[in-house]
């Protein structure tokens, strides 16, 4: 039972995390904050793809010191979490210029403030 | 090396707009001229290879090809048992939305090279262009899952920074930021459904997801996780909002574009629901048909009386995006809705899928159209409100022809586009229910009565002093809009060629989810 909550316990995180971002980028008022949320999100994502890329026994495929009759792990969602960090970095960093632009040209980074568009 | 490129085409399909993107700050340093000399060769390349591909797929069959292997077959049927390799697969649908994309990116890439020529930092404008054009194409071309979300995330990323091109006083970073933040979270969820997939199933490659798929409870939460971003990127009501703001800030090439984009999306939804779920759904078909045709209803309830009340030429231009995309959505549902039953299937409900498949097409040509005029008048006047305007028939007749053209193909007036694939979304969906036919023309008749308010705002009435100076826009703009014009008189003058060689096949491959899973696993 226990041994069981313990291999669940990285899926608590990400739902904890998944849950803590969104509720900072619908609750907080400061721009930066609300991006922050966002990336909180991203974390959780990529961490949801390691962890499903656990598999018990198995090892990591480098083919250099390898144990005999080694059960290897297929590193697809490895690969996969290393695209989403670099399309995440990316992706922040647009938002946080635009961000910046928005306290520039605004005087001010408080989404409730922040509403020319309308209609 | 004739043999060779068509052997390559799908590469080539994603290998040329990106290759251009990455190349155009080079050939900015070069002067202007050069840039849109490099520009426009990139333009007529992307379309080129898309028309080739889809000419190949619509004449032989789908193509697969696989990225990194020497030898495809060794990667396909019986090999695939262990599908990781990135693999594109393009059948008769993805060929329509190739077809749409590239006439789109072309007639795009032309009118923006007149229209943006005032504008600073064109080098980033057009790269940024071409990723998204990259995105897009890569988005209906893939077989894989992941694949799809890094497409997703281009075209999400490059539409975000064009949104913000303008920075106008920093309305359009707004947008732009809101776009993103929308598009990101979207992204996020279809990753992690994507991640639930492939825990589940060892595969990433959409055919072997879908031959393993089992449908518990973990499948129908993906299920959601990829159906609801999916729904708010193609713009369907409750999750437009974003579209009017992001279409009426984004220059208006770029707009032409987003709406193939959010089709694009679009696309991957009907890929999800029927090739990827497919039969699973077979004891819901007809709720998620009618799932699907509440949607499509409400969206084209509620962007056409949005679109009434618009002072912005743009924004109202956006808010029947939205209903547009209800008539797809409509005609889809129909279609899912009796999928279990295979004589109402044939009787209408492939006319419904036709009719929604056709919409797609035509309103990226016509609804890329009017946004290309809506642009036009901005570059001569530079106000996009509607009370503002007036008598510009006079200084900017061609603007107003393609004006009218795009504006009766809207309202499903013939012989214009827009009434081939209403006509058939109609006939078809009567035969469900009389009452949600009666209910789209409704909205096609608002639709009609929001444009003629648009064009005695913009184009009747006596010369107005300020726009004097206004004269017709440049020639490339003109070309421009003329493709997209040409392409909507054409169809809606000769609907059943089009209907028969490109529509129906498109209808037959997003049915056939056997055949799809075949092509790639072998066998069936």
């Amino acid at each position: 039972m226990i041994s069981r909550l313990l291999l669940a316990f990285p899926v608590f995180t990400v739902v904890a995390l998944v849950i803590l971002g969104l509720g900072a980028m619908l609750l907080k008022r400061n721009l930066i904050k609300v991006l922050m949320g966002l990336s909180l999100v991203e974390s959780a994502a990529n961490l949801f793809l390691i962890v499903i890329g656990y598999r018990q026994g198995g090892v990591a495929p480098i083919f250099t010191n390898v144990p005999e009759h080694p059960v290897m792990v297929l590193p697809t969602v490895q690969a996969l979490t290393l695209t989403s960090i670099v399309i995440g970095v990316a992706t922040t960093a647009m938002m946080l210029s635009f961000a910046m632009i928005i306290y520039k040209k605004y005087g001010t980074a408080d989404v409730h403030k922040i509403k020319k568009l309308k209609g | 090396m004739f043999s060779f490129c068509i052997r390559h085409l799908p590469a080539l399909l994603i290998a040329a707009p990106l290759f251009t993107a990455f190349v155009v700050p080079l050939a900015g340093r070069l002067g202007s001229r050069v840039r849109a000399a490099w520009v426009a060769l990139g333009a007529f390349a992307t379309a080129g290879i898309g028309f080739a591909l889809a000419a190949k797929v619509l004449g032989s069959g789908p193509v697969t090809y696989v990225f990194g292997a020497l030898d495809h077959a060794q990667t396909l049927g019986a090999a695939a048992a262990f599908p990781i390799r990135i693999m594109f697969e393009v059948d008769a649908f993805s060929a329509l939305m190739i077809l749409i994309s590239s006439l789109s990116s072309l007639a795009i890439t032309i009118y923006s090279l007149a229209a943006e020529s005032r504008q600073s930092g064109l080098d980033i404008f057009y790269a940024m262009l071409f990723l998204l054009v990259a995105g897009v194409l890569g988005m209906v071309a893939t077989g894989d899952l992941f694949n799809f979300f890094v497409f997703l995330e281009i075209s999400s990323l490059a539409g975000a920074a064009l949104v913000a091109y303008r920075i106008d006083e920093g309305v359009a970073v707004e947008a732009g930021l809101k776009y993103a933040l929308l598009s990101t979270i979207g992204a996020l969820s279809v990753l992690i459904a994507i991640g639930i997939l492939f825990a589940q199933y060892n595969a990433l490659n959409l055919a072997a997801v879908a031959s393993r798929l089992q449908f518990g409870t973990l499948d129908k939460i993906a299920l959601v996780l990829l159906a609801v971003p999916l729904a708010m990127k193609a713009g369907a009501v409750p999750m437009h909002f974003w579209t009017p703001d992001s279409y009426a800030a984004a220059p208006s090439s770029v707009t032409a574009f987003l709406v193939v984009s959010s089709q694009a999306s679009l696309y991957a939804l009907f890929r999800i629901l029927y090739t990827l779920y497919g039969h699973l759904l077979q004891f819901s078909w007809v709720t998620f048909g009618w799932f699907l045709i509440i949607l499509g209803v409400l969206s084209a309830f509620v962007g056409v009386t949005m679109a009434l009340t618009q002072k912005d030429v743009k924004r109202l231009m956006a808010y029947h995006s939205v209903s547009q995309t209800g008539y797809m959505l409509l005609g889809a549902g129909v279609a899912l809705a009796v999928l279990g039953n295979a004589e109402a299937l044939a009787a209408f409900g492939k006319t419904a899928l036709a009719g929604a498949l056709f919409h797609m097409f035509n309103n990226a040509l016509y609804k890329g159209l009017l946004f290309l005029t809506a642009g036009a008048v901005f570059y001569r006047t530079g106000t996009r409100n509607l009370d503002r305007l007036g008598g510009l028939g006079h200084t900017m007749p061609w603007t107003m022809a393609f004006f009218m053209i795009g504006a009766l193909a809207i309202a499903g007036i013939p012989p214009f586009n827009g009434f081939a694939s209403k006509l058939l979304i109609y006939e078809s969906v009567y035969r469900l229910s009389p009452f949600l036919s009666i209910l789209a023309m409704v909205v096609s008749i608002l639709t009609l009565a929001s444009f003629v308010k648009v064009f005695h705002a913009m184009f009747l009435g006596p010369p107005r002093a300020e726009y004097a100076e206004a004269r017709e826009v440049p020639r490339p703009m003109l070309a421009g809009m003329a493709i997209l014009a040409a392409f909507v008189v054409l169809i809606g003058l000769l609907p059943r060629p089009f209907n028969d060689h490109m529509i129906a096949p498109a209808v037959e491959a997003l049915l056939d989810r056997v055949g799809y899973i075949a092509t790639i696993l072998g066998g069936s």
